[in-house]
């Protein structure tokens, strides 16, 4: 391994960038065109940076690797501490992958304060990044509190017509959850002495207590996931963000509650986890089914895809508390394919916008007939989305409820159901949008796929079609801290039996 | 008593510099007249620095003066040069808006300088009587300056008001401390801790005293529910002089909240914690939700400061080391961010003259992006959003309450924290999500643009570097609990 601080240099490389573009003068055009330029470069080279982290990373190894250290509250015992496991590696990959793609989808469709647009966008690449690498628990929370400013700006500055209401939702609802996830990082910090997540991992917290600070993670976590019932602010906030805000949304800062449950609420309160999985199962069936059939009366695409994404991460709190390794898995992976699908069915709502100015289902119809290319790239999407064999949605949801249904056949059964509904609206959504006749006059010269959107489109493509047909590749890093996870659950459940039974 | 030795004169050589200082400079400006305000207002500002520079001499070490009246330590240390910090940015911002509003006067810097000798003395302050005294010279230098816009109906409304409602605060103190007296035989605070401990369950009287005494102080912190006053003296008085209420006599009364209860009164910690407990969530709740229908920005601010002052009451009702440390830290970064803010408020003009509705405010991100970006950092900061400065202020307050098991005090706090983030929020959408109306005045003159620069550049990048004030509100605090 090198001596490079590899992880920091990924992690806050997009900050540096967003200091050139600070330091950008001229004219507004000139302003504009060099801070497209260097957010695209400096978004490509950290994702060639985080690339080398992919390769370099040891599959075999359980525990945190490129593990740096360094002293920031020394009298507290908090410290800069980063470092990363299979169950973080991929979603800063995930990260760096779609950050390129969101500065190259906003290329041309955001014309004013482009400076600022993209100094968000390098922003929020920092914090998310940090917040996947972070192993300190106090520097976790700054990076996972500080997307909430870029990403409120990001709304409200470049948002659609009610973009006040909506960035005005989406900050309030995710701090409320997280003030209460920060006093339990501070009851945590007092029991255990520390603020470290692996010490705190090992640390076995009172059952008394856990049922308690479980409750607090979890108001910050439900929310982000987000798990019905406090999934409203979702649909307002994915539909009024510009298109490169909602991929960011719906791509990477769901997945931060994923993530949270795997890295905080199972391993350090595994009592609670096992007390609370009951309640995880109701919410998430409901989410599945109710928000389907939210899904299927929506008139608006965007919203349509944001309801389906409640449906969709539904299916990983499900997986995440099934708890054997398929269900954990398949969370993990339904929460990459996820990150990438609707990452792209957002970009391709994006697309007709950019060109027709509407969101409404019923103002298309019949673009097949002019846009070929586009077509064929929103059927992938769309029957990735559906879970079709062969595309990374179909491993996730299948491992989910393979996982599932080894846990309790009766949520299995019913979380089953959400991929019928899915794909009665997604295939409903694309036969109205795509198919049909094409009647609307100003659809008649519509242009295709550019070769700009060309290049948004085909990492993704690559990456579904990939993850669908050899999941092998990317399964392979969870693996060994998957296990560990498990492990370490079922010995903390073991231990309070063992306990329960002798006294 | 036996007369005073050079060691008392060392222990108050920065205050004897201010008040030698300010009575030099009055003399000056009497003779000179008002064309020499501005230089009167920098020389009182270099004073002011002086003055930081003999504190910080002076060092940690506890000194006591005058038969153990006046008190020097770490405690102070801190809290004088935080004192003279927010005074000074706020003189500096004066100079400029009192030479345009054409109300410059020579005793404008030199009532400044009164009133933070007023305050330095409430800090050092070992004694019930040399608390009211130092208490007195900073209130009555405040009505003068909070109605120092003689022509203004508001801001002679302001003074006047301030002055009726602090002169019954400043009653309600002195009863409680003669009270104190009546039932302990002395006022010393060092020998009241000796008093009050060991004695099994106090007096009644004494509680009484002591109620009455944290009323008078939650009056000078405008705690809820002696809050009244502020959101109209922070509407009238001129905007720096408002910049100064927020920032100098908060830091100058909290020093001595924490002194009389920690310091003279820590063994009733049960007596009184429940009050400060109470105090604090009224406080922080009234600050959020009063602010919320607000139009006028020094409203806003003056709610806003309420709700402050209840975050920072945690640390006090916390009662403990960490306690002390949140508050002191709290304070600190409250002092730039307000100081930061009402430079902002100081750019708002238009056409020479100041605006104050929130409304004025409107695309200011495409006007002025600077100050924009400036007032958006003060304003997340205020929220408590990471990475910023204000984070660390409530961070540390939440953590001193969750370590004193205060569970409820901390939820309630957190949750006002995000209502209160609801119109701190309302101030960035303004700024960038509305359309500009009209246009602000511009550029907005060299010493706003530096105050700004620095206290935002404070706020934006504390975190990098938290390490040198966390280590010297530690010891801060550790000198007052451990004395």
């Amino acid at each position: 391994m090198t001596g490079w601080p590899i992880l920091s240099i990924v992690t806050f490389l997009p900050l540096v960038g967003a200091l050139f573009i600070l330091l950008v003068r001229g004219t507004p055009e000139a302003v504009a065109r060099n801070a497209r330029a260097v957010a695209l470069w400096t978004s490509l080279a950290t994702f060639g940076a985080a690339l080398v982290l992919w390769f370099d990373f040891d599959r075999a190894e359980a525990g945190f690797q490129f593990v740096e250290r360094a002293s920031w509250l020394p009298e507290w015992g908090i410290a800069y501490h980063m470092g990363i496991d299979g169950i973080s590696m991929p979603f800063i990959l995930l990260s760096a992958l779609l950050i390129p793609i969101c500065v190259l989808a906003s290329w041309e469709s955001v014309e004013h304060r482009v400076r600022e647009y993209m100094i968000a966008f390098l922003v929020m690449e920092t914090m998310m990044i940090g917040a996947f690498a972070a192993l300190d628990l106090v520097l976790f929370y700054m990076f996972f509190e500080g997307t909430l400013i870029p990403m409120f700006l990001i709304i409200g500055v470049w948002g659609g017509a009610r973009r006040v209401y909506s960035a005005f939702k989406f900050f309030l609802y995710t701090l409320t959850g997280s003030v209460l996830m920060l006093l339990a990082i501070l009851f945590m910090y007092f029991e255990a002495g520390t603020s470290d997540i692996p010490r705190l991992m090992a640390h076995g917290f009172d059952p008394r207590w856990q049922t308690w600070l479980w409750l607090a993670f979890f108001a910050s976590f439900a929310v982000k996931v987000p798990m019905w019932p406090v999934h409203t602010w979702l649909p307002d906030a994915h539909v009024e963000a510009p298109t490169a805000g909602s991929v960011l949304l719906a791509g990477v800062l769901l997945k931060f509650g994923g993530y949270g449950f795997l890295r905080f609420s199972v391993p350090m309160f595994p009592d609670a986890s096992a007390f609370f999985t009951p309640m995880i199962y109701v919410l998430s069936i409901v989410a599945v089914i109710y928000t389907s059939l939210v899904a299927l009366a929506q008139e608006d695409m965007k919203k349509l895809i944001a309801y389906s994404s409640v449906a969709h991460m539904a299916y990983v709190t499900i997986g995440i508390f099934a708890l054997n390794t398929q269900a954990v898995q398949g969370a993990l992976v339904q929460m990459l394919s996820h990150g990438v699908v609707s990452a792209a069915l957002f970009l391709c709502v994006g697309v007709v916008y950019d060109r027709v100015h509407s969101r409404e289902i019923a103002r298309y119809g019949g673009l097949v007939e002019r846009m070929p290319a586009y077509a064929a790239v929103f059927m992938l999407f769309t029957l990735a989305s559906v879970g079709l064999p062969g595309t990374s949605g179909f491993v996730g949801e299948f491992l989910v409820l393979l996982g599932a249904f080894k846990a309790n056949t009766w949520v299995g059964a019913l979380a089953a159901t959400g991929m019928i509904l899915g794909a009665a609206y997604m295939l409903w959504l694309y036969r109205r949008v795509i198919f049909g006749k094409l009647v609307k006059d100003d659809l008649r010269h519509i242009r295709d796929l550019s070769k700009r959107e060309i290049a948004v489109f085909a990492p993704l493509v690559a990456i579904t079609l990939w993850m669908g047909i050899y999941p092998a590749s990317f399964t392979r890093v969870m693996d060994a801290s998957v296990a560990q996870l498990i492990a370490n659950y079922d010995a903390a459940l073991a231990r309070k039996g063992a306990k329960v039974a002798g006294e | 008593m036996t007369a005073f030795s050079m060691t008392d004169l060392a222990t108050v050589a920065p205050e004897i510099f201010l008040a030698v200082l300010g009575l030099a400079l009055l003399m000056a400006g009497v003779f000179r007249g008002d064309r020499a305000s501005g230089w009167i207002s920098w020389a009182v500002v270099a004073g002011f620095a002086a003055a930081a520079g003999l504190v910080w001499q002076g060092g940690g070490a506890r000194a006591l003066a005058f038969d153990g009246l006046y008190v020097s330590d770490a405690f102070s240390l801190f809290m004088k040069q935080l004192t003279l910090l927010g005074s000074g940015l706020a003189l500096v911002l004066s100079i400029r808006f009192n030479d345009r509003e054409g109300i410059a006067r020579i005793e404008y810097p030199v009532l400044f300088l009164f009133a933070t000798l007023g305050m330095m003395t409430m800090i050092s302050a070992n004694d019930l009587l040399v608390l009211y005294v130092g208490l007195e010279l900073q209130s009555l230098c405040l009505y003068v300056v909070a109605a120092y816009r003689r022509d203004s109906v508001r801001s002679t409304e302001a003074g006047l008001k301030y002055f009726v409602l602090g002169a019954l605060s400043s009653g309600m103190l002195l009863y409680g401390v003669s009270l104190i007296y009546g039932y302990t035989g002395t006022t010393r605070f060092d020998v009241l801790v000796e008093q009050v401990a060991g004695h099994g369950a106090p007096a009644l009287g004494l509680v009484v005293g002591l109620v009455f005494l944290i009323s008078g102080l939650a009056f000078k912190v405008s705690a809820v529910p002696f809050h009244m006053w502020t959101p109209d003296v922070y509407e009238g008085a001129p905007t720096p002089v408002t910049a100064f209420f927020a920032a100098a006599p908060k830091v100058a009364a909290l020093a001595l909240f924490a002194r009389v209860l920690v310091g003279a009164f820590g063994p009733l910690v049960e007596q009184w914690s429940q009050i400060i407990v109470f105090l604090s969530i009224a406080s922080m709740a009234l600050g959020a939700f009063a602010a919320v229908g607000q139009t006028n920005i020094k409203r806003l601010m003056a709610y806003s400061s309420i709700g402050h002052m209840g975050y920072v009451l945690i640390g006090l009702a916390a009662g403990n080391v960490s306690g002390l440390r949140g508050l002191l830290i709290y304070t600190a970064i409250y002092v730039v961010m307000g100081i930061g803010t009402f430079a902002c408020i100081l750019c708002m003009r238009r056409q020479g003259r100041t605006v104050e509705a929130i409304a004025d405010l409107a695309g200011l991100a495409r006007t002025h992006p600077m100050v924009a970006f400036a007032l958006a950092i003060f304003m997340f900061s205020m929220s408590g959003i990471p990475p910023l400065a204000g984070f660390f202020g409530k961070f540390y307050v939440f953590m001193s309450a969750i370590e004193a098991g205060l569970y409820v005090l901390a939820v309630l706090g957190v949750l006002s924290s995000v209502v209160a983030a609801f119109y701190y929020l309302r101030i960035v959408k303004v700024m960038y999500f509305d359309e500009p109306d009209a246009v602000l005045d511009r550029p907005i003159g060299g010493t706003l643009a530096v105050v700004l620069a620095g206290t935002s550049t404070f706020t934006l990048l504390f975190f990098l570097a938290p390490g040198p004030l966390l280590a010297r509100a530690q010891a801060a605090a550790a000198a007052l609990i451990g004395g």
